[in-house]
Parts: C-alpha cells; sequence; structure tokens
C-alpha cells in the first residue's frame, strides 16, 4: 500500500485547542445587542384543536413584543426534515397551525425583551382547545375509524405513495425471488418480532439559533445545524423570504447526531428578525429537546426467516412498522434504511421480502439519528441470526462469515432501495469484515465464553457478537464541492460547505487536501459552513462526509497541484512529466532543481501572467460503499434482580483507510457508548394521556463516564478504491450493535430473549418471569 | 444587585437579579466558557470551580456567592498562547469532539489532579460522574486525564 504523509496520521484536530480553552464560539455565545428573547408555547394535549388564542394579557406586560401563532403567520405546508431537495419527507406542518398533534406540539411563541418577561407572558396567554381522541398505538393507526392526523391537503413533494387518511406516511415494498417456494423448502421457520424504542439524541448543546440583519441588511442565521444550505433553502420557503437575502452560518455547533439536520427553530428567529428588525435568540431548554424536537423513531420489526436443517436460509421477510409520531419527518428515508442498510448484509438470501410502512401517531416525532434505521433493523436481524445458529447448532460467527456479503458481489437490494427512489447498483468492493469478526472473537475470548454460562452466585455471565454495515453517503443524490486557494507562504485556504459538527470533519478533509499538496497540515486554513461564503455541501449526514466530501476536496487539490506544476515548470523551464511535489516545493529531477511553493505564488501573483492559483470542483458519488462491523459484548446478568451489567465491550469496523485513525476510533467509541446507554437505560416513558414523563437527564439516564465498561475498539484498515485515498465514512456505524449484541449476551446467559429495549432489571426480571410461567 | 467577583484572578464588577443563577451571570458578562447544558444540575457543561471546588454554576445563586470566593473557569487555567497541560492532553488524546462539554470536564479533571495527583482510572471516571459528554464515550477523556497527570508528574 502506498505511504502517505498525513493521511492515517493521528493529526491533532485543528479546532480542539480552541474548545479545550473555551475560546470557540456556538451559538448561544455570540452577543447581540438589543436582542429579543423567544420562547415557545406548546400544547398540553395530544390531539386537539385550537379554537382560539387570546394573547391581549401577555402582550399586555410591558417588555413583551409580540406573540407569533396560527392567526399571524402565513401558513406554509413544508417539512422539517433538512434533507436535500425535492425532499423524500411530506409537506405536512407550518410554522403555527390551528390542530396540535402530540404533547409539546407547538402553539405559539412569544418574543419578549428579555427571559423573565417572556416566561412571565407564556403563562397568560389563553388558548381554547377542543379536545380530540388521540393515537397512540402505531399498530391501530391505519384501521378503519382511526382518528385521522393529517388531513388530505398534506402531500409529498416526491410523489410516493402517501395516504394521510390512513395515517400512512410513507411505504416501501421490495422482493425477490418467490417466498412460497422458500417457505415450502424450509424444514422451520423463525418468526419473531422485535422493537427498537424512542430514543433522544441528547446532544449536550441544546438547539439553538440566533438572528439578525447585517449591514447590508440581509438575514444573517446563526445555527446550531448539521444542514446550512438546506436550512437556507426551508427558511426561505417557510416564510416566504427571498432565499438571496438569507445567509446562514454555522459555528462550533455542540453534537449532532442526527437532531440537528431539523429545520424547526430557525424559520422562527428569522420570522422574528423579519418582523421586528431586531436580532433574535431562539434556543430550547433541555425538557424542550427531550419533548418537542426530534427522536430516534421506534420500528417494530417482524422477521420470517426459513432454513433448511442443513444452515441454508430459504426465504427472510422483514416487515417494519415505524412510528412517525404526528409529523413525517424522515419518515419514508429511515423505514428504507432499516431493509436497504441491513438486508444486504446477507445478501445469498433468494427469496426476500421487504415490507415498511411508516405511520402516524400522536406522539413526539421522529427524525434522522445516528444509524437511521440500520440501528432498529439490526437490532432484529442480529438476534434472528443468533435463535437460528442456536436452533442449527452451529457457531454464530462462522455462520455469519459464511453468508455475509463478499468483495466482488452485490444484493439486488441495493438497486431496488434508495431513498425515496431506486437505489443504484453497486459491487462490494472492500470489506474486512470476517476480521473484524475474529478481532472480536478473540478479544471478548468467545469460545472459552459463549454458551458457558459462567456462574458466580446468582451471577451468570454470557457473551454476545453483532455485525453491521452502514453506507458512505446517498448516490447520485448528495452533492458536496471545495473551493482552495494558494497563498505566498504556500499556505492555503480552503473553503467547504462541509459540516464540521464535532467530528473532525474540517480536519480530516484539510489532510486530503495537505495529502495532495504535500504540506504539513498546519498550511491547510480551513473555512466550512457559511452559505455565503463557502460552496454548497448537503451537509453532515448520511455518512456522506469522509467520502462525498473527501472526494470533492481531493478533487480540487488535484487542480491546485496542477496549476502549481504548470507555474514550476514556467519558472524552472522544465516539461511537466519531470515534476512532482515534494514538501512544499516542486522538484524537477532531471535538472536536480526545485522550485518552493513561495516562490511560485510569487510568481503568480506578482511576476509574470499573473493569476491566483485557485480552484473549485463538485463531486457526486455513483455508489455508497458500506464500512462493516463486528461489536461483541460480555454482560453479567443477576439472575435474582435481573440487573444487567456490561463488563466489556469491543468492536473492530472497517471503514477502509482511517485518514485520521485517532479521530475515527472517537467516532466508534461514541457511537457506541450512545448504543449500550440506548440498549440500558434510554426510555422515553408516556402517560396515558401521551405526555411525555421523563424530560431531562435526571430522568432519562445517558451513560457517564462511571457507567461505561471495559472498552476496546479496532480500526481494520481496507483499501476502498473509490474513496479518498482509500476511505469509507464511519461516524453512524458504530450505534448498530450494541442493542443486539448486549440482547445476545443476555440470552447467552440466562436463555431468556429480549425483545425490546432498554434491559433495565425490571424488564429482564419479568421476561424471566414470564419465560418461567410458559 | 451588584458584586465584584474573583473570577480567573481578576476582579469583575457583575450587575445581577436577586434570584439570578450564577451560570446567567457568567455567561451575560462575557465567560461564555461556561456553557449551559440542562439548567438542572445534570450535565456539567457548566461547572466552574469555586475556590478550587468543582460546583454546577446552573445550581447556584448569584448572590449565594462571596466577594472573596475565587472562581476558575477553563479560561482561568490556560489559554490558546498558554495552554494548560491538561488542555494540552485533551487535545493530543482526541478528547475533544464537539467540545461543548469540554470547558467543564477540563475543570473537573483540573479539579481532581490538585486533589489526587495519580488516579486510577476508577478514580477519574468517578470525578466525571457528573459531567456528560455524548460524542466521545469517555474513552479518549479518561485517557487525557491519565496523560496530564502523568506530564503533570515528570514536569
Ligand atoms: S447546565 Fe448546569 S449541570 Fe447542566
Ligand atoms: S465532546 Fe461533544 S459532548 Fe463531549
Amino acid at each position: 500500500m502506498k505511504k502517505y504523509t498525513t493521511v492515517g496520521k493521528s493529526e491533532k484536530k485543528i479546532d480542539s485547542l480552541s474548545l479545550a480553552t473555551g475560546e470557540s464560539k456556538f451559538v448561544d455565545d455570540f452577543e447581540m445587542k438589543n436582542e429579543l428573547y423567544c420562547k415557545l408555547v406548546y400544547s398540553p394535549h395530544a390531539f386537539a384543536e385550537i379554537l382560539d388564542i387570546d394573547d391581549s394579557k401577555a402582550l399586555a406586560i410591558e417588555g413583551v413584543v409580540d406573540v407569533l401563532h396560527y392567526k399571524n403567520v402565513k401558513h406554509i405546508l413544508h417539512t422539517t426534515a433538512g434533507q436535500g431537495f425535492p425532499e423524500p419527507s411530506p409537506y405536512d406542518c407550518t410554522i403555527f397551525e390551528n390542530i396540535v398533534r402530540f404533547v409539546g406540539d407547538r402553539v405559539a411563541m412569544v418574543i419578549a425583551e428579555n427571559r423573565e418577561i417572556a416566561h412571565m407572558a407564556v403563562k397568560l396567554l389563553d388558548v381554547k382547545y377542543k379536545i380530540l381522541e388521540p393515537l397512540f398505538d402505531p399498530e391501530k393507526a391505519m384501521d378503519p375509524g382511526a382518528p385521522q392526523i393529517h388531513d388530505s391537503s398534506r402531500f409529498t413533494p416526491i410523489g410516493v405513495k402517501y395516504e394521510p387518511e390512513r395515517n400512512l406516511a410513507a411505504e416501501v415494498e421490495i422482493g425477490f425471488g418467490d417466498i412460497q417456494k422458500g417457505k415450502e423448502e424450509s424444514d422451520f421457520i423463525i418468526d419473531e418480532t422485535y422493537n427498537a424504542h424512542y430514543g433522544q439524541h441528547c446532544t449536550i448543546e441544546p438547539h439553538s439559533v440566533k438572528s439578525y440583519f447585517d449591514e447590508m441588511g440581509r438575514l444573517v442565521l446563526l445555527s446550531s445545524t448539521q444542514v446550512p444550505f438546506h436550512v437556507r433553502r426551508i427558511v426561505a420557503q417557510a416564510c416566504d423570504y427571498p432565499l438571496s437575502k438569507i445567509r446562514v452560518i454555522k459555528p462550533r455547533i455542540g453534537g449532532g447526531f442526527g437532531s440537528k439536520q431539523e429545520v424547526f427553530l430557525e424559520q422562527l428567529a428569522a420570522l422574528t428578525t423579519i418582523k421586528h428588525k431586531r436580532p433574535a435568540r431562539l434556543v430550547i431548554s433541555r425538557e424542550e429537546v427531550f419533548q418537542s424536537s426530534r427522536t430516534r423513531h421506534p420500528i417494530r420489526v417482524n422477521l420470517k426467516m426459513g432454513a433448511k436443517n442443513n444452515g441454508e436460509i430459504t426465504f427472510l421477510e422483514m416487515d417494519s412498522l415505524l412510528n412517525s409520531g404526528a409529523y413525517g419527518s424522515h419518515a419514508l428515508t429511515v423505514l428504507s434504511n432499516c431493509g436497504s442498510k441491513v438486508l444486504p448484509l446477507f445478501n445469498k438470501i433468494e427469496n426476500l421480502h421487504f415490507i415498511g410502512r411508516s405511520v402516524y401517531t400522536n406522539l413526539p416525532v421522529g427524525g434522522a439519528y445516528r444509524g437511521y434505521g440500520a440501528t432498529q433493523g439490526y437490532f432484529a436481524l442480529n438476534q434472528h441470526l443468533d435463535i437460528l445458529t442456536r436452533k442449527l447448532n452451529v457457531d454464530l460467527p462462522d455462520f455469519i462469515k459464511k453468508n455475509h456479503i463478499q468483495v466482488g458481489e452485490t444484493s439486488q437490494v441495493f438497486e431496488a432501495l434508495g431513498e425515496g427512489r431506486d437505489g443504484v447498483t453497486q459491487l462490494v468492493n472492500s470489506c474486512q469484515l470476517d476480521e473484524c469478526i475474529d478481532i472480536c472473537i478473540k478479544e471478548i475470548d468467545w469460545y472459552k465464553k459463549h454458551d458457558k454460562k459462567i456462574t458466580n452466585g446468582d451471577k451468570v455471565r454470557g457473551v454476545g457478537l453483532a455485525v453491521s454495515m452502514q453506507g458512505s453517503a446517498i448516490p447520485l443524490i448528495d452533492m458536496a464541492a471545495a473551493y482552495i486557494k494558494m497563498n505566498e507562504d504556500g499556505s492555503f485556504n480552503m473553503n467547504i460547505g462541509a459540516t464540521d459538527i464535532g467530528t473532525g470533519s474540517d480536519t480530516i478533509l484539510a489532510q486530503i487536501a495537505a495529502e495532495v499538496l504535500n504540506v504539513p497540515l498546519e498550511k491547510m486554513i480551513v473555512y466550512s459552513s457559511d452559505t455565503d461564503r463557502t460552496p454548497f455541501d448537503v451537509g453532515a449526514y448520511a455518512s456522506s462526509t469522509t467520502y462525498l466530501s473527501g472526494r470533492a476536496v481531493k478533487k480540487c487539490a488535484n487542480k491546485i497541484k496542477d496549476q502549481i506544476l504548470g507555474v514550476a515548470a514556467e519558472i524552472m523551464e522544465s516539461s511537466l512529466e519531470d515534476l512532482s511535489l515534494e514538501s512544499s516545493k516542486v522538484i524537477d529531477r532531471k535538472q536536480n532543481k526545485s522550485a518552493s511553493y513561495y516562490d511560485i505564488c510569487n510568481y503568480s501573483l506578482y511576476t509574470k501572467d499573473q493569476f491566483q492559483i485557485q480552484a473549485e470542483a463538485s463531486e457526486i458519488v455513483e455508489q455508497s460503499p458500506p464500512p462493516f462491523m463486528a461489536q461483541a459484548t460480555e454482560v453479567e446478568v443477576d439472575t435474582k434482580t435481573g440487573e444487567v451489567k456490561v463488563l466489556e465491550f469491543v468492536s473492530a469496523v472497517d471503514c477502509g483507510q482511517a485518514i485520521n485513525p485517532q479521530l475515527a476510533e472517537g467516532q466508534v467509541e461514541g457511537a457506541t457508548v450512545n448504543g449500550i446507554s440506548y440498549a440500558m437505560t434510554e426510555e422515553y416513558i408516556f402517560s396515558d394521556k401521551g405526555n411525555l414523563l421523563n424530560k431531562g437527564f435526571r430522568s432519562y439516564k445517558i451513560s457517564t463516564a462511571a457507567d461505561i465498561p471495559k472498552m476496546k475498539t479496532f480500526i481494520v484498515e481496507s483499501h476502498e478504491e473509490s474513496g479518498p485515498f482509500g476511505a469509507k465514512s464511519v461516524s453512524e456505524i458504530g450505534i448498530n450493535g450494541p442493542l443486539p449484541a448486549i440482547a445476545n449476551a443476555i440470552y447467552d446467559a440466562i436463555g431468556v430473549r429480549m425483545y425490546g429495549a432498554p434491559f433495565t432489571a425490571e424488564k429482564v426480571y419479568r421476561a424471566m418471569q414470564a419465560q418461567k410461567i410458559e | 444587585m451588584e458584586k465584584q467577583l474573583n473570577i480567573n484572578g481578576k476582579i469583575a464588577k457583575v450587575t445581577f437579579t436577586p434570584e439570578e443563577l450564577l451560570l446567567y451571570t457568567l455567561r451575560q458578562n462575557g465567560f461564555t466558557e461556561v456553557k449551559s447544558g440542562c439548567k438542572e444540575g445534570e450535565c456539567g457543561a457548566c461547572l466552574v470551580l469555586l475556590n478550587g471546588k468543582p460546583v454546577n454554576s446552573c445550581l447556584m445563586f448569584t448572590a449565594s456567592v462571596l466577594e472573596e470566593d475565587k472562581l476558575l473557569t477553563v479560561k482561568g487555567i490556560g489559554d490558546l498562547h498558554e495552554p494548560h497541560v491538561i488542555q494540552e492532553a485533551f487535545v493530543d488524546s482526541g478528547a475533544v469532539q464537539c467540545g461543548f462539554c469540554t470547558p467543564g470536564i477540563v475543570l473537573a479533571s483540573y479539579a481532581l489532579l490538585q486533589e489526587n495527583p495519580t488516579p486510577t482510572e476508577e478514580e477519574v471516571k468517578k470525578a466525571m460522574d457528573g459531567n456528560l459528554c455524548r460524542c466521545t464515550g469517555y474513552v479518549k477523556i479518561i485517557e487525557a486525564v491519565q496523560l496530564a497527570a502523568k506530564r503533570l508528574q515528570t514536569k
């Protein structure tokens, strides 16, 4: 393999010292003079019609500037899903409406001089509701006579199946081969249903936006967003305001994980500034984040899998029911990914059927969340494989190795299932899943521990394994662009639309350019995510940045390289084929001469035929090469109480060439702990009226340092031919394994199957009791 | 109300309302390195050191801080030009992803290492228990604190 100078090195994340010293600014750290304080008012009812809003008492308070609600804000149907255009999500919301569809749906927004006044005014708003019968059970959403949550005025801009009359927000179906034939050939069939539950991203920075008019009268939005360009477009649409007058800037942002791919606050701040010609601040509280922002979609997955006694899988049917909550944000694409990121992994199954439906309920709204449907799908599939191999009495790791997709192979699913349209045909070019599995098995000591039920008093240990794949960008849909120019001292400005949300993408994209240009990393000056100053990029989602934006950067840097070589040839009177780049110089091997970047840039700027060495490049991708991963865990279950302790967790990932191994590991570790936390403690608990009861970190428990098990992370390098320097993306995949690996380990320990999570002592205890009764 | 507070070794004159939280007072007076993640004492993003002890500034009234008290934010232990060993260790270990939790966690580490210069992994985990980080999975944060401890020892 080729040796790189910067790529493959754990360079320091370029913004990390600024962050560690508290210099970096997040949205709410920008001081605005004369700023208006915005505070949202939410529905206490799961489903109701607003008969009237009387804001006179609130407006009578000194310091209350305005109250926005359905009576005074234009109704423009749009989606809050920050996706490419036209969005694959239904246009089913307006900024304010006279119907509220979940506890926490927005009713109005108070605009005041300061926090105290705004909080006072909120209580004085007089809202008259007519309560409607709510719908909470997704299984009943499509029943005749079920409450209808959205009327027929709603539609999907891409014209896919969408039937609000039946609460159907999305439907996908694909099939190959002959299921009936598969059934007939089966010696047995395993039919089980798994429930992946609600979860919240819990970025430590809550969603924040500030807006103001700049000195030219253009509207500037500082937003904690993953998708600045989609924000600009959606705000223009929802506020009916010219796109050309909007500038969106993403400063440092405090984590995203999908939650900040949602455009639901920016339009409100924008409206405030447009109407009152003053800066506005809208930062939601932790409670609001839990209740009113976005969540992981709960998905009920039914799997039917037939097999012969010799281990051959005869058919697979997947039936997924996604609870979209009150709005259909990402309802189609998360649903599709529950199949498209999961089913291709076992591509040898000839008879395959996938049906998925997303339905509306009067519960909190789902959205993009790291793993994006794959997490939910893999919870089911990995447990199903565990059940199957136990029944066949074969080794799970071995079985997976024999059946998973290999280099040079494809899956029909890739082609059949895209994001709101057909997918693309693609071959797998790189896959080190076998090695990932081997590492996990070795590290967890599988053969000494699996099926051994190592017991110590009331405590029994077990081990579990899970595998998964994800993708790298959305092929033929996502686009990224980059711009680079050269400075006299051999440094380069690189402006990119790509959005660093804490992942380190500014750093790894700079590494890619530095590698091409043969300069140390500090010579790259990165500026990203500003709709006025940087070229377009879809943003940080779908594991797209390393692969897609990385390719755009590489292409752009290559154009700069050509220009540098051209100038060097002129200076040294060399012929191009004798020239090569070497540490900020161009070398002419034949003449044994060199020209430094200093000479080259100064020549181009000041000496002859002057021009700026600069280039831009755009990139779309034709495939979405999957990273692969194996994850294994050892747990200890207290058979008296049901308490589960995760003792050790091993992850091994194939993400192609890791551009920056330390940052890649960080992505895997973060995703893994997030997944463990989701599996063990995180849960949305609702009252019977649909009110979320645990809206804070005290009651919605996420992992702390003290909770984490012994963690081991391995980067298994491969070379993805189509990726920049062989790279694939890595940010999402780590969250797919914990849920099923832990469930499989619990089964290994106590022989009890956990079809739902989190695996709290209470739930495990109950499952143990239920099994005893059976 | 008005008061002089000793923040990062300098006297700052602040105005505040009687029930104002220290978090707000600090942020409104330009100490925006003190972050707000939950305002319920659960995330540690707002952590500052009060006479060397970690406190969540969202749980404290400004009125209860005495003029002789010494407050320290993350900027008080080192800056971009002269970073503290702990801040550098966080950078070198890859312990900073989004960095929103970092000011609080760096200060919690600082307090720990003042008290216990050679903490075990378990002691580090325990000292961090009040600080949430959703990005890193804590692995590299724990490594960073241990690296800082080592560097401080050999300094
Ligand atoms: S903001 Fe103070 S602990 Fe979270
Ligand atoms: S680095 Fe993002 S929350 Fe800790």
